[in-house]
């Protein structure tokens, strides 16, 4: 059954159409993947299922219960958790408030949200070597880290992620999309929007294409991955790529 | 050297005043990029409840500790109220619009608070028991400094303290100061925005009532319009601390109060305003985001 389920999406920037119809829907522990160039409407879509923007029809259930008309917050309680484009992390917060706040619902539970801190430190050891420093004092890599651990602080049934590898090095790109691999397999669903597209369809099991606000591509990703027209847009040649770099 | 320390101490036990409006002032502007200009009527609310209690009630006849401690409660309490209503019917339906409406809705929040306050309580000056603290004092060396002014700046100390405890060691603290930097994001911690808006507003009054009733004590002498005056007095220390800034508002309080004292002591009390608002507008002008401003100026 459908963890997430997106049906016909429509929302609108005051007059301006920018998702015209958009279903999607990802199933327990699965990745699913969103492609699609630039104002695409990828972000937008995020957002809306995250309760920042209202749309103007179509449904949102998580399990079968519609979040269209719940605030971000009470959309966070049942269990989604957004990391946004750009990351937003708190920069004039330490790392470890950063991730209290990541825990803000659970926070009468303080042994849970030890619990929780102690997991993510875990996953992520540079956060504890840097946790009584200033956000914002991080390396572009440490604060993607920081935003992946915030969102999963609340133990998500969905995790979002909004271009998590954007203007990271390579090999450190890699490094992120191995722990929303990691993250997954313990049994989040997660919903990644992606530029890096050949990365992204290598850790994904279903993935879409959005243009100007439509769906025009959805299949397993390793179909789309072989897909004339997917390559030729964003992957740029697909096979040449993959065999310059040696990606397992 | 006598009379100067004499000035540093009245200075230091009014700016403590000035410091609790000022830091409502700033907690209200980190949070919305609002400045509350109701905050000094806040003040003059509280002061007015206290002495309903303390007069009007005779709550003076009861023990001592005991009516101290209801003079502060429920002002606080009632002026909590007060803001939150403004919050609501007031500030909330524009809080989207330009900043010049709620500017100019917060001004007239203010009158609306002065002009409701003499429609109560009157507009006659009323005096707050005279007789209700101790008048003694103890000499510090050259300096004569009363039990009352000791207890007054205990008092503010314990309140600031219990603020920053607050905001800086609890989990709904931190989520005020994440506000202040980038709501959406706040939004996706499972942060109930509005709630932490009308926290801010609960202890910007509470604040604010505190140092009403304080003022009652002190001066003894309360009128309706005697927020006005005091509001642009905690502004001016907020600014001058850094508005946004609570640390900045404890010291630019206690700096005005201290200005205000020696202008008072050495000048006359003619010159108070001339000075008070001199420093406003030099730091407004040379410095805007005042002299612990750094953080504002990040947030920007
Ligand atoms: N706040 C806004 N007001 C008006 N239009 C907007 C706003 N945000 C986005 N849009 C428009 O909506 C469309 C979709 O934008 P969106 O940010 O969802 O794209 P995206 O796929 O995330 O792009 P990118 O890859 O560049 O992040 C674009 O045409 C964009 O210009
Ligand atoms: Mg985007």
């Amino acid at each position: 059954m459908a963890v997430l389920e997106v049906r016909d999406l429509h929302v609108f920037y005051g007059n301006i159409e920018a998702l015209k119809g958009i279903s999607l829907q990802a199933d327990a522990g699965q990745i699913v993947a969103i492609l699609g160039g630039n104002g695409a409407g990828k972000t937008t879509t995020l957002r809306t299922i995250s309760g920042l923007l209202r749309p103007r029809s179509g449904s949102i259930t998580c399990n079968g219960k519609s979040l269209v008309g719940l605030s971000a917050h009470g959309i966070v309680a049942m269990g989604i958790s957004h990391v946004p484009e750009g990351r937003r992390i708190f920069n004039v917060l330490t790392v470890e408030e950063n991730l209290n706040l990541g825990g803000y619902l659970i926070r009468s539970d303080r042994a849970m949200v030890q619990q929780r801190k102690g997991a993510i430190y875990a996953l992520f050891p540079r956060l504890l070597e840097r946790r009584m420093q200033l956000a914002g004092t991080l390396s572009g890599g440490e604060q993607q880290m920081l935003a992946i651990g915030r969102a999963i602080m609340s133990d998500p049934k969905v995790l979002m992620l909004d271009e998590p590898s954007l203007g990271l090095a390579p090999i450190l790109a890699r490094s992120v999309l191995r722990t929303v691999r990691e993250i997954a397999d313990r049994g989040t669903t997660v919903l990644l929007v992606e530029q890096n597209a050949r990365q992204a369809l290598t850790i994904a099991q279903r993935a879409y294409v959005i243009e100007v606000g439509r769906i025009v591509l959805e299949g397993e990703a390793s179909e789309l991955a072989k897909d004339e027209r997917v390559q030729k847009a964003y992957l740029g040649g697909f096979e040449a790529v993959s065999s310059a770099s040696p990606e397992p | 050297m006598g009379p100067f320390l004499q000035y540093t101490v009245i200075g230091l036990t009014v700016g403590s005043f000035y410091a609790l409006v000022a830091l409502g002032y700033t907690i209200v502007y980190g949070i919305i990029r609002l400045i509350n200009f109701a905050q000094g009527d806040l003040s003059m609310v509280g002061a007015f409840i206290g002495w309903t209690l303390l007069v009007s009630l005779g709550l003076e006849h009861l023990p001592l500790f005991l009516a101290i401690v209801v003079a502060f409660v429920v002002p606080m309490l009632g002026t909590a109220i007060v803001n939150l209503g403004i919050l609501q019917f007031a500030y909330k339906p524009l809080l989207n619009r330009s900043l010049l409406a709620i500017l100019i809705t917060a001004l007239g929040m203010s009158l609306v608070l002065q002009n409701g306050s003499e429609l109560i309580w009157g507009p006659a000056i009323e005096a707050y028991p005279p007789n209700l603290l101790p008048a003694e004092g103890m000499f510090l060396g050259p300096v004569h400094v009363t039990y009352v002014q000791i207890a007054l700046v205990v008092v503010s100390l314990l309140l600031m303290g219990g603020l920053v405890a607050f905001v800086q060691g609890t989990t709904l603290g931190t989520a005020m100061r994440a506000l202040a930097v980038d709501h959406d994001a706040a939004r996706l911690m499972g942060i109930n925005v509005n709630q932490v808006i009308r926290l801010a507003f609960v202890l910007g009054a509470m604040l604010a009532a505190a140092s009403g009733v304080m003022l009652g004590l002190y001066y003894v002498q309360i009128q309706f319009t005697m927020g006005f005056l005091l509001g642009l007095r905690a502004f001016t220390a907020a600014v001058l601390g850094g508005i946004g800034n609570i640390p900045g508002a404890m010291a630019g309080g206690m700096l005005i109060g201290l200005l205000e004292a020696y202008t008072t002591g050495y000048l006359s009390g003619k010159w108070e305003d001339v000075i008070v608002f001199g420093v406003l507008i030099t730091v407004l002008v040379v410095k805007p985001t005042g002299l612990f401003g750094e953080r504002v100026a990040e947030r920007m």
